[in-house]
Parts: C-alpha cells; sequence; structure tokens
C-alpha cells in the first residue's frame, strides 16, 4: 500500500487529465482545419482571409490556441521538472515558458480580431 | 526470499551513463523512440510556435504580405524547416493518439506496443510527405 502524506498539493491528476482533453480538442480541430484547406479551391489571400474572418473559425481557433497554451504548458513542464534539477533554475524557467504562453495566446487573439 | 538472498541473486549492474553509452550502447526499442521523439516533436512545435504565428500574422495583413510569405515559404531553407515542423505535428499527433489508447489500458501488451509504433511512425512519415506534396 502507497503511503502519501498529505501536504495540500496536488498529485497531477487534473494536469494530467486537462493534457488529454485539450490534445483531444487540438485533433478534433486539426482534422477539420486539414479537410476545410484541402477540399477548398487553391490557397489566395482572398480565400484565407475570408476564412479567417469567420465567426466560427476565429473561436475554434481560439478554442486550439487556449488548449494548445494548457496542453504546452503541462507538457513543457514535465520536460522541465525531468532534466532541469535546480529549483531556482526550474522556477525562472518555467515562469519564462508562462510569459511565453500568455503572449502566444494574447498574440493569436490580435492576429484573429484584427 | 529474505535480504540476503535477494541480494545474492541480484545481478551487479554496471552503470555508465555517459554519452558514448547513451548514444551506442543503450538499444532503446521502438517504442521508447516513439516516445522520445513525441517529447522532442513537442518542444519542438512549442519553440517554433512563435515562427508560426508570424507567418500567419503577415500572411493575414495584406495581399502583398501574404503573396511575400508564399514566395518566403518556398525559399528551400524555410522549406526544410516547415517539413520538419509539419513532421513533428504529425508525429505529435499520431503517437499522442496511441497514448491515449494506452492510458485507456488498450494495446500495451508487447506485441500490440510494438505494432502500433511501427504504425505510428510510418503514418507521420506518409502524412509528412502527403502534406509536403499537397503544400508545394
Amino acid at each position: 500500500m502507497t503511503q502519501r502524506i498529505i501536504t495540500g498539493a496536488h498529485y497531477g491528476l487534473r494536469d494530467w487529465l486537462a493534457q488529454k482533453i485539450t490534445a483531444v480538442i487540438m485533433a478534433v480541430y486539426s482534422v477539420i482545419a486539414l479537410i476545410v484547406l484541402l477540399s477548398g479551391v487553391p490557397l489566395s489571400f482572398v480565400v484565407w482571409k475570408d476564412l479567417f474572418s469567420q465567426g466560427w473559425m476565429r473561436v475554434a481557433t481560439l478554442l486550439f490556441m487556449v488548449s494548445l497554451a494548457w496542453h504546452a504548458w503541462v507538457g513543457v513542464r514535465d520536460i522541465l521538472m525531468d532534466y532541469v534539477k535546480l529549483a531556482g533554475l526550474r522556477l525562472a524557467l518555467e515562469v519564462l515558458v508562462l510569459l511565453t504562453i500568455a503572449a502566444y495566446v494574447g498574440w493569436t487573439i490580435q492576429i484573429l480580431w484584427r | 526470499m529474505s535480504e540476503a538472498a535477494v541480494k545474492a541473486v541480484r545481478k551487479p549492474r554496471p552503470k555508465y551513463l555517459n554519452l558514448q553509452a547513451l548514444i551506442f550502447e543503450i538499444r532503446l526499442p521502438l517504442p521508447g523512440w516513439i516516445s522520445i521523439l513525441h517529447r522532442i516533436s513537442g518542444a519542438l512545435l512549442f519553440v517554433a510556435l512563435v515562427w508560426l504565428l508570424w507567418m500567419l500574422d503577415v500572411s493575414l495583413s495584406s495581399e502583398a504580405a501574404f503573396n511575400k510569405i508564399k514566395h518566403y515559404a518556398g525559399l528551400w531553407p524555410v522549406k526544410l524547416s516547415l517539413l520538419v515542423l509539419v513532421w513533428a505535428y504529425c508525429h505529435h499527433f499520431c503517437a499522442g493518439i496511441r497514448f491515449l489508447f494506452l492510458d485507456l489500458d488498450k494495446g500495451g501488451d508487447l506485441e500490440t506496443a510494438r505494432l502500433t509504433s511501427w504504425i505510428v511512425l510510418a503514418t507521420s512519415l506518409a502524412l509528412t510527405a502527403f502534406l509536403g506534396w499537397r503544400i508545394w
């Protein structure tokens, strides 16, 4: 039997589950985007611009990006926890990653609703 | 088994995890390769996202900029980098679906795990070739 000492921290189930759910969301978006892009007319600026000015595409792309943000946070944090043993350095890198993710999401919103 | 007996049975395990050993001596089984490539492709995509977002941003800003990006994407170093990213996406996608099934306790036995590893490897390469052909 595993003896767990309750420390008030959570054990990662939520992150694990979030990574799976966001993965499914991104997979569905990828398949839809691929079908839309491959079944349509040859890609020109007008077609490209039209695609990204449709409401559903903007919302879907934002959903994709938010999923990516959450998914990548769990994944990159896993990598940092595995390879960066110095707690201070790891914290600094985690903050850097969080800022990068926030910037990615902010930039995506700016691109989509310009 | 008593503690002493366990110690007697246990073989001495040499551990020499230097770079040479990691590269030449430790043979990672195929499912292990799928796993580490999943990690590498994920990290790569995360870092490359700044570049991809930049291209999306520019391509949507005006017709002239769109054509510039189209030309830029045709240059061979850019094409090659994009192709690597397309592969990274396809591999991460296929391996990810395999991991989702493993989480549901499906395909965990050795034979199936090896078979699905080959399928992931082959499918992601085929998808990359197909998308490369469709894009350019």
